[in-house]
Parts: structure tokens; sequence; C-alpha cells
């Protein structure tokens, strides 16, 4: 369906809108410097600040703006509670809690060798072809079949993954419906399991989400089944985005394609930099009492699109904000957020677009973009087709 | 005397939202929790050639939770 034209990104913007879509950064350039905090009239009302400080503030307020609604839809729909992410304090906390232990650095570490191996095998299908959609048969595949792995799951069964995830945050943008029969289809598939998990632990995320206490009481399965929800839709999807971008990256960008090649020590601060300029994730709060940041007013009941993407292209925060350096030394970006919400899945994340950057440049050190690349709608943003040639 | 003001790293738990930059650049001198939280290793003093990565981690975290003290 054809949205209306905008007519001043301003006062007027739609983040579905194909230009911003396409290449939203001049877009967030000319707002920072005009009109730092847009608003729109679409989506029942949205604002959104595109400055790092401004960005920050409203990240860090959880008296004024809640995470109840972490999505801008068309229509607000009836509440699907994810716990932490769409927690308030006091009650964030604990949910946060039981859930930072199997994500720490040292965890995460034990996951490597599969997700190393499993990059191969992906790369191992298309190499000998000279040719591979690199979105679809190789970024998508890394964590949704990795989650799965450690949920104990079938790894096959990342194909369902990936249906419910393009119902919640892309089509269930516009009709809320779809997003319902995902979480009703989720409910049912993961409540299987948990029981499963309860009568037979294994070593696997569900066993331990099952038997978990959190001050002293087991998870309630209805947290247990929206934690797992939540853990689906927050790690594919943005990770997926987060390695298609680097290999955009790469595939446009031959001299630094060819550095880290011969450098592979700036792999760490060349993924930073790749998280900081195309941050895949933009989240929302909901304004819940009135406040005043920056000279702009914000009205309760209307929601705010927080753009940490836009946040990390800030020139005040970050030097040459606007050039991929991918040996930054100083890079304080938010790709991750910023203060109670930060991603519970960030040291995941960067093991898997490490991992999957350093296995595909030493299997396919040369290769370039072969037609057009499509990029995602909606707040999660990276590359949905992806072809390359090599 | 050393011929150099001594440097010591802390973090500032209250701020600190466990992101590992910190770690990540100066395993030297941070360590973590059980829930990925970084506090300073020992009394955070910076044993001499590690103070470019004491700045670094300062420099790069996202909760301007890394603060230095010259003494
Ligand atoms: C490159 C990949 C990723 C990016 C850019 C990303 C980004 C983010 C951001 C910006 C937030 C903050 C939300 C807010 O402020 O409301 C967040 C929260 C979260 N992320 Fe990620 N994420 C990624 C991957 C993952 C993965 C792999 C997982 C887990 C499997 C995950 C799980 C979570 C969870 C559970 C939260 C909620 C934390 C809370 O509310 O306390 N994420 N993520
Ligand atoms: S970088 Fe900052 S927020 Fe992250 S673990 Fe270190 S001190 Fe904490």
């Amino acid at each position: 369906m054809a949205r209306p034209t905008v007519t001043d990104w301003a006062t007027d913007f739609d983040h579905l809108d194909p230009a911003w879509v396409n290449d939203p950064f001049p877009i967030w350039d000319d707002m920072r410097r005009k009109c730092p905090i847009a608003h729109t009239d679409r989506f029942m009302g949205v604002y959104f600040p595109t400055r790092y400080q401004d960005v920050r503030a409203v990240a860090y307020d959880t008296v004024h703006f809640s995470s109840r609604r972490v999505v801008v839809r068309e229509t607000p729909p009836p509440r699907i509670p994810a716990p932490p992410i769409t927690s308030d304090p006091p009650e964030h906390r604990p949910a946060r809690m039981v859930l930072l232990p199997p994500f720490t650095p040292d965890a995460i570490k034990k996951l490597e060798p599969r997700a190393r191996a499993l990059a191969n095998e992906l790369i191992d299908k298309f190499a000998g072809r000279g040719s591979a959609d690199a979105a679809v048969e190789y970024s998508q595949e890394i964590p949704a079949r990795l989650i799965a792995h450690m949920l104990g799951l079938p790894e096959a069964d990342g194909d369902l993954y990936r249906r419910w995830i393009k119902m919640v945050l892309v089509d269930g943008i516009t009709d809320v419906s779809v997003a319902l029969q995902a979480a009703g289809e989720m409910h049912q598939y993961f409540m299987g399991y948990a029981q499963q998990r309860m009568e037979k632990p294994g070593d696997d995320l569900i066993s331990y989400l099952v038997n978990i206490k959190s001050n002293g009481q087991p998870l309630s399965t209805e947290n247990v089944i929206g934690t797992l929800r939540l853990l689906l839709i927050a790690g594919i999807d943005t990770t997926w985005s987060g390695i298609g971008s680097c290999i955009w990256h790469l595939a446009t960008h031959p001299e630094d394609r060819r550095r880290l090649v011969r450098e592979p020590a700036l792999m760490a601060t060349a993924v930073e930099e790749f998280l900081r300029a195309y941050a895949p994730v933009t989240m929302a709060r909901e304004v819940i009492k009135e406040t005043t940041i920056n000279g702009c007013t914000f009205k309760p009941g209307e929601m705010v699109l927080l753009s940490f993407p836009a946040a990390n292209r800030d020139p005040s925060m970050f030097e040459d904000a606007d050039k991929v350096i991918i040996d930054r030394k100083e890079n304080r970006h938010a790709a991750f957020g910023l203060g109670i919400h930060r991603c519970i899945g960030s040291n995941l994340a960067r093991m898997e677009l490490t991992v999957a950057v350093e296995e595909l440049l030493k299997r396919i050190p040369e290769f370039s973009l072969a037609g057009p690349v499509t990029w995602s709608e909606g707040t999660v943003r990276g590359p949905r087709q992806l072809p390359i040639k090599f | 005397m050393p011929d150099r003001a001594t440097l010591k790293v802390r973090v500032n738990r209250d701020k600190c939202q466990g992101h590992n930059r910190c770690k990540a650049l100066a395993p030297e001198l941070f360590e973590l929790d059980e829930y990925g939280n970084a506090h300073e290793i020992g009394d955070g003093a910076v044993p001499a050639g590690l103070e470019e990565k004491a700045y670094l981690a300062k420099s790069n975290c996202p909760e301007f939770a890394v603060e230095i003290i010259e003494e």
C-alpha cells in the first residue's frame, strides 16, 4: 500500500517512507541541523530526536518515558508484555537480572566454535558458485541457527523463527492482528518445550529459564514464554541486519576490505565502527508524563522513536561522524542502547558479527555487489537482499 | 618517587550497564561479575605501560562509567 507522500521531514516524517528506508542518513543530518526533535502526526503522534544528547536523555528518563510500548505501530495493540524489554522500574531489574548470566562474555565464548563451524557450513553451500545472496544465505542464517542451538531446539527451526519475526516486526506494524497471531503461534511452540524441559532439564537456555529462581520464586510459565519470545524477536533480525551491513560495507569499500584482510587485528575496532555507523536498532518509548527536553515538549500518549542509529551519527559526539573509520579509537557508540535496557545479547551479537566477517573474509577475501540491494522497513535496519559475486 | 602521577581506574557501579567495552579493551584492569557488570581489578592502580589502555577503556564506555583518578 502506498503511503501518503511526506511533505516535510521535520513535521510530517514517516519512517516507512522509501527515501528513509533506502538512505536515512541525509534525512537525519538535515533534521539534526534544522529541527533536532522532529515530530509527525502519523502513527498517532511520534517524536524523533536526532542528537546524541537528546536520545540519551530519553533513554535515561524512565519516569516520563515508558517501555511498555517499544514499537511504533499504526494502531496500538493490546499490550504483549515481554519482560525486561517492555518493563519499567521497579519490575525491570529482577526480570533483567535472571537473563544476564547466560549472556556474559565467558558464557558466549563457549558458543564461538559452533558459530565458526556454522559460518563455514553456510559458506560451503555457495563458495563454488561465484555468487550468493549474502543477506539470505549467510547473514540471516547465523543468528537464527545459533539462538536455536542455545535454546536446545532444532537449528532448522530457524525458518519458523524468521517467519514470526517478519509477522511481528514488519507486517505487524500496519496490521496488528498479524503480530498477535505470531505471538499466539510462538506461545504454543514454546509451551510444549518449556513443559518438556521442566520434566527433563538439559544444558540449554530453556532449561535454565524454567529452573531459575528470582527472589526465591520460579518464573511463571507466562514469564518464561514471554522471555523466549523476546529472545527470538530481539536476537535474530537485529544481528542479521548487523552482519548484513558489515558485508554491504565491505562489498562497497574494497579499500577497507583489503585492509582488514591484511590487518586482521583491526577486526575489533572495525566491528565497533560498523555497529556505530550502521546501528541496526531503533527502539521506542511511550510518553507517560509531560516533560520538556531541549525546548521540545513531549505530550503523554504519544510515542518517541529512540534512534540510536541517529545518535551514532551526531557530529557533536563523534568526529567525522559520517565517515566509516575502521580503526576509530574512541567510539562510545550507542548501538546496544543506553541505560538500564542495555542489550542483553550484546556479547553474543558482537561475537556473531566478528565470526561472520572473519570467516567470510578468510574464505572469500575478494567480493563485490552483483545487483540491487534492498533494505528492511521498520525499526531494525539492514540489507534484506544483498547479492554479491566473487 | 615514581616520576609520573599514579593512575587509578574506577568503575562507577551505579552507571555501569555491562557493555563490556572496558574489559574487552583492558582485560588487565577490569573484570566482570556473574551478571556481566564491571569493576576494577584490585585497587584499580594502572601499572606502567597500561596508561593508554586505561584511557581507551574510559573513552569507549557508553555509560561514562569508567573514571580515571590521578594521584
Ligand atoms: C547487532 C545486534 C543487536 C543490536 C544492535 C541490539 C540492540 C538492542 C538495543 C538498542 C536494545 C535496547 C532496547 C531499549 O533501550 O529499549 C536491546 C535490548 C535487548 N536486546 Fe538486543 N540487540 C542485538 C542483538 C541481540 C541478541 C543477539 C539478543 C539475544 C539473543 C538480544 C537481546 C536483547 C534483550 C533481551 C534486550 C532487552 C534488555 C532490557 O530491556 O533490559 N539482542 N538490544
Ligand atoms: S564499558 Fe562501561 S558500562 Fe561497560 S562494563 Fe565497562 S564500565 Fe560497565
